[in-house]
């Protein structure tokens, strides 16, 4: 019965005071949206980090760390420190333990972007979150040897359309002076974003690659010597060497194995890594920032706790004569305490509430949005057990925060006399 | 309600404030005459056992409740007392008729002694007290002084408690209302049986009461 009046009067209290309290509750809820968003978005990066390639179950490329040759490969970021030879590529290819190969040439760029030189493999088996094939927005997969695909991120940021003309950059700088103007490339279809470097990259097939290069073998281009798209009609560009290859098996408890031999081939030092196993490394490395980033969102909501209780402190001088009236009354030191916890819980849960809302909502206009510019694939889904802990620490943080107006009241009012209001 | 021998000090090195000896059968009203500075509101707060007598007893229907743990006295306050201030009498963000049940919410032998339920019962008072129904559920700050004033007095009588302590209630109203409420007051408490102890300085006021006493604020 108490207790059902003691919520009463915290109720209505609240109510009283909204004008003051919805400034203090907009921050509170603020911040909450804050630390939820950060852990919310902590989870969907890591999620999405970690499936940056899915479905490949074996990286091959020349021997180096498997943390190197995941950033050159997956990540474009950082150069080989060698090739695979073509015969090579061509045994592996014969090892029918291997379900299928996506063979991988890197070296040039495009505009500061990484062109790949790969063949029909990689838009058929590469696979990115959670098993998504790619697709193309518009145009189709290359075919001849002088057509390029380009990656969404590519395609918006440069403004390319279907059948325009580009030229790609020798080398791998942002700015190149050398450029294969001899051989331009055609734009023959454009990738629907998927929220990995694979926005980041144009793809040609290995033929183009090689018939770009033709003339350039001492690094630069020698007046004469390159061919003209007319010229490489019919002509045999089988290359020497390719950067990398992406292996799917389809026994996957042979993966080790397979691993193993690579790893101990006869012929050239090869690498071989499981990409799951070097994407959570690398996250582990990364994974400090976020951590440090939701130790600083959980100070904001402790602050705003503070400026809760701030305002409560100030709004106590206020209630010394309801005080005064709940003490005759009857009400002991305990029940008049407990408004103020019952007070700042009930912000701290409506705070909650709204924060969730107000993320649920934002999430759910940005996601689209995220998608279409950014390549994020930010889905609304659920909370985690993780998440719904950490929103419940705000009423329990809430809850501790309000010992301190408790703790005062309590201690005035037990010492006060009839009709005495605190502050006298 | 019997009163014998109490004394009061804030500290031991102060001279002690001492009080006449009450006896106040139910249903009797007494009033209570005495400057200011003679001790009116610290005799409250002795009555109501909100502070410590440094000598003497309180008896309230029978109970010595300086005798009773500082919960068990504030339930003992709630189940048989009604209060009514000078002024600020009420909770400032409860409704008029939330403000009357408040002590229903603190004591379940005063919600059983409503007749049929709590809201009825303050809905009666407020009429008996002339409080236009129409101010029931409004927020009390927008009332007069006057219809505050009995709006605490419906308070202090709903359920029926023993006793009723009144500290200069009417010391904020104009002649005609200060007597039209002690008569509304003093019509209902006999009507429920409640004592009321009513103190003021306002001498004029004690016709309306049988038994006077006069406080001195003897310091010994």
């Amino acid at each position: 019965m108490k207790a059902r009046l003691a919520l009463t009067l915290a109720l209505a209290s609240l109510w009283h005071r909204k004008k003051v309290l919805a400034l203090v509750c907009l921050t509170l809820t603020l911040s909450v949206s804050l630390l939820l968003g950060i852990q919310y978005l902590r989870t969907e990066v890591k999620q999405s980090f970690t499936s940056t390639i899915s479905g490949t179950d074996l990286i091959i490329g020349a021997r180096s760390g498997q943390l190197n040759l995941l950033l050159y490969t997956v990540f474009h970021i950082g150069d080989a420190t060698n090739n695979i030879r073509w015969s090579t590529y061509q045994g592996l290819k014969q090892d029918n333990r291997l379900a299928w190969l996506i063979p991988i040439s890197l070296g040039d760029s495009y505009r500061g972007n990484r062109v790949v030189a790969t063949d029909e493999n990689f838009f058929k088996h590469f696979r990115y979150g959670r098993d998504l094939p790619l697709e193309l927005d518009e145009g189709q997969w290359f075919e001849g040897v002088f057509d390029v695909v380009l990656g969404a991120g590519v395609a918006r940021s440069l403004a390319h359309q279907v059948g325009e003309p580009i030229v790609l950059s020798h080398g791998g700088g942002r700015t190149s002076f050398s450029n294969h103007e001899d051989t331009p490339f055609t734009v023959t279809g454009i990738l629907a974003p998927t929220g990995t470097p694979v926005d980041q990259a144009v793809y040609i097939s290995l033929d183009g690659m090689e018939a770009m290069h033709v003339g350039w073998e001492s690094g630069v281009a020698i007046p004469g010597r390159t061919i003209t798209p007319e010229q490489a009609k019919g002509r045999d560009f089988t290359p020497d060497a390719i950067t990398a290859v992406f292996v799917g098996i389809d026994r996957q408890i042979l993966t080790f194995r397979i691993q193993r031999e690579i790893n101990q081939f006869a012929g050239e030092p090869l690498s071989a890594i499981l990409p799951g196993v070097a994407l959570s490394e690398l996250w582990r490395l990364m994974g400090q920032f976020e951590r440090a980033l939701l130790g600083i969102t959980g100070f904001v909501v402790v602050t705003s706790l503070i400026g809760l209780i701030a305002v409560l402190l100030t709004l106590q001088s206020q209630r010394a004569h309801e005080i005064a009236v709940l003490r005759a009354t009857g009400a002991s030191p305990a029940l008049i305490a407990s408004l103020y916890i019952l007070e700042c819980v009930a912000l701290a849960l409506a705070a909650c509430v709204m924060a969730l809302a107000l993320g649920m909502a934002g999430l759910a206009l940005a996601s689209p949005w995220l998608l279409a510019n950014y390549g994020l694939q930010i889905e609304l889904r659920p909370l985690t057990p993780e998440e719904w802990t950490l929103m419940a620490l705000v009423p329990v943080a809430a809850f501790t925060v309000a010992l301190i107006p408790a703790f005062n009241t309590w201690r005035q009012s037990r010492r006060l006399g009839f009709g005495e209001a605190a502050d006298q | 309600m019997e009163v014998s021998g109490l004394g009061f000090s804030w500290d031991p090195v102060q001279p002690r404030l001492s009080f006449p000896d009450i006896i106040l059968k139910r249903g009797e009203h007494l009033f209570l005459h005495g400057p200011s500075g003679s001790g009116k509101s610290t005799l409250l707060s002795l009555l109501a056992g909100m502070l410590r007598p440094a000598s003497g007893t309180v008896r309230v229907l029978g109970t010595d409740i300086h005798r009773l743990g500082a919960g068990a006295r504030d339930q003992f306050r709630a189940d048989h007392m009604g209060v009514i201030f000078q002024q600020f009498n009420l909770v400032p963000y409860l409704s008029t008729r939330a403000n009357v049940t408040l002590p229903c919410g603190l004591s379940e032998l005063r919600r059983e002694r409503t007749e049929p339920t709590v809201e009825d019962e303050a809905e009666r008072l407020l009429a008996a007290l002339s409080i236009p129904a129409d101010h029931w559920q409004r927020k009390v700050t927008r009332l007069s002084i006057g219809q505050q004033q009995r709006i605490a007095a419906a308070r202090a009588l709903i359920g029926a408690p023993g006793l009723i302590l009144a500290d200069e209630p009417t010391s904020a109203l104009d002649a005609d209302n200060r007597d039209r409420f002690l008569e509304l007051l003093l019509t209902l408490a006999h009507r429920h049986s409640t004592s009321v102890l009513f103190v003021s300085h306002d001498q004029s006021l004690a016709r309306h009461f049988d038994n006077q006493l006069e406080l001195q604020g003897d310091r010994t």
